[in-house]
């Protein structure tokens, strides 16, 4: 069962991250949920969200221990660091975090995904490169189905961001390779 | 194979309401359970419904009374605060015998509170709610696809019994996405011939809750009171999870069971045996089920995310047989499985 817990600054695009690996999950027959963090959130405060994605019946939704953490700013990176399940995953992006983990029973992954995303062009696919890192990490869920949920949640007129998303996603996963 | 798709609870209660016919709304925004007017805006004009929303909730509660007295498949939602508001009009709805579905997204309490999920108002569904000695019947769905099914029935419910039915939910239910299967659309609505409404050809229908006459209105609350007892022996709804041998019952509903439910699963592997008892109606409440397991079970465990209101319950159904405790988190704090995990454990330990 994979925990996954995505955490960044509003506008970062952590949200729709989340729902793209729920309805990537679901496409492949898994049992999903994804949960939103909900309470009295500030504009430009940290967001995140968490997806479940099991062979089982998914039962406490809830969170508590993630598989997964990851960090798209500093912020999110203090907050949930300590959270981590052991032996569990923290990729964290490297452009915006550069402090070193606490953490010794945790894997740490440094994707430069600001970096990234502007040399392709377009700062807003942060979200997408590190999506591609994730799933290259923990083969969670296929690209293929990636792409194909993409395409259902993105409303007609933002298909043309299609292949950028696609090259985002592959690039990334490409460098952990 | 029917296709799932990915909703958040709320906008499913709002899709499961349009395809059980529902085709008026009226409300007032609250979080956390915006979702659902939101949709319903959206949507609801494209069948041919109306949204509309009110400039308070005691309007828009009277609004729904008007719908139903004509007829119409008609819901409100809102959360706690909101609902209290709603509580005069939803006696008099009971007393005029007028079928609506209200849902109720719960949030921690009292006053203005937090929006974040909680149980705090178990009490107040399932004893009526406002004044007068009338009952809802209330469906608390865990899951989201419980939830479609649940506000699907609801109005069916509501029109066999003429009486209103309250779907009762909490911010965790109304802002996770789950994968659902939708029912098809109900086209088939019920005919009712005591709704007011242009027609030369009957008597002049009246819908009200007032009579004046105490003989009359004796007669209209045992009326009421055997239906009542109609709906307790046809509506008690339940599920349960490894209680074939277990030895404590946990006794839970809505989100906080489906937290009982991994903490059960974490304590049968440290070979505790425990299982659970789900009400999916909290009123009529399942007494059968914890009656029926009383002879194999040490201890109840109420667990809801509240002080303890479903455990007079639990109480009632068992009288003095066995302990019932009670465990929950307050204000909104989601309580996690290991916590309750080392409650079952401190319990059974004391059992000893």
């Amino acid at each position: 069962m994979h925990e996954l817990l995505l955490a960044g600054f509003g506008g970062q695009g952590v949200m729709l991250m989340g729902k793209i690996l729920a309805y990537a999950g679901m496409k492949e027959e898994k049992q999903v949920m994804f949960i939103p963090s909900y309470g009295s959130e500030m504009r430009g405060g940290t967001a995140n969200c968490s997806v479940i994605l099991s062979e089982e019946e998914i039962d406490a939704p809830v969170v508590s221990k993630p598989t997964v953490l990851v960090a798209m700013n500093t912020p999110s990176f203090d907050k949930f660091e300590s959270s981590v399940k052991e032996n569990g995953i923290i990729i964290l992006n490297s452009s915006l975090i550069t402090k070193e983990t606490t953490r010794e029973n945790v894997k740490i992954v440094k994707v430069p995904a600001s970096d990234i995303a502007k040399g392709l062009g377009n700062e807003r696919i942060i979200n997408m490169v590190l999506l591609g890192t994730l799933i290259a990490v923990t083969n969670c869920v296929k690209v293929g189905s990636i792409m194909a949920s993409l395409k259902e949640i993105l409303p007609p007129h933002r298909h043309n961001l299609l292949p950028l998303n696609q090259k985002a996603i592959e690039d990334a996963m490409s460098l952990v390779k | 194979m029917t296709t799932k798709v990915l909703m958040k609870g709320s906008e499913a209660i709002a899709e499961a309401a349009i395809l059980s016919g529902c085709r008026y709304f009226f409300g007032y925004p609250i979080t956390p359970q915006n979702e659902i007017p939101e949709y319903l805006a959206k949507h609801l004009p494209k069948v041919g419904g109306t949204f509309l929303q009110a400039e308070s909730e005691i309007s828009a509660i009277y609004m729904v009374l008007g719908g139903a007295a004509a007829g119409a498949r008609v819901m409100t939602s809102s959360s706690s605060p909101g609902i209290s508001l709603k509580q005069e009009g939803i006696s008099y709805m009971a007393g005029a015998e007028t079928p609506c579905v209200i849902v109720n997204i719960m949030r921690g309490g009292p006053g203005l509170g937090a929006i974040q999920g909680a149980q705090p108002d178990y009490w107040q569904a399932t004893r009526g709610g406002g004044h007068g000695d009338y009952r809802l019947l209330v469906l608390a769905p865990a899951t989201v696809q419980e939830a479609v099914d649940l506000t699907y029935q609801a109005f069916d419910l509501a029109d066999k019994y003429r009486n209103p039915v309250m779907i009762l939910g909490d911010g965790i239910l109304a802002q996770i996405m789950e994968p659902v299967e939708l029912p098809e659309a109900n086209n088939q609505l019920p005919d009712k011939a005591w709704a007011v409404g242009k027609n030369e050809n009957r008597p002049r229908n009246i819908v009200s809750s007032s009579y004046p006459k105490v003989d009359e209105l004796e007669k209209v609350s045992i009326r009421l009171h055997e239906r009542y007892a109609q709906i307790k022996k046809n509506e008690v709804r339940w599920d349960s999870y490894l209680t074939d041998d277990a030895e404590y019952v946990i006794a839970s509903y809505g989100s906080a069971a489906r937290i009982a439910k991994a903490a059960i699963k974490m304590a049968r592997a440290e070979g505790i045996k425990v299982g659970l008892i789900r009400p999916i109606s909290v009123w009529p409440f399942p007494t059968e089920p914890f009656q029926n397991i009383v002879p194999q079970t040490k201890f109840f465990l109420s667990f809801e995310m509240c002080t303890g209101q479903m455990i007079d319950d639990v109480r009632l159904a068992i009288g003095n047989e066995r302990p019932v405790y009670h465990y929950g988190r307050l204000g909104g704090v989601i309580p996690l499985p290991e916590e309750l995990l080392a409650k079952i454990k401190e319990l059974v330990k004391e059992a000893k």
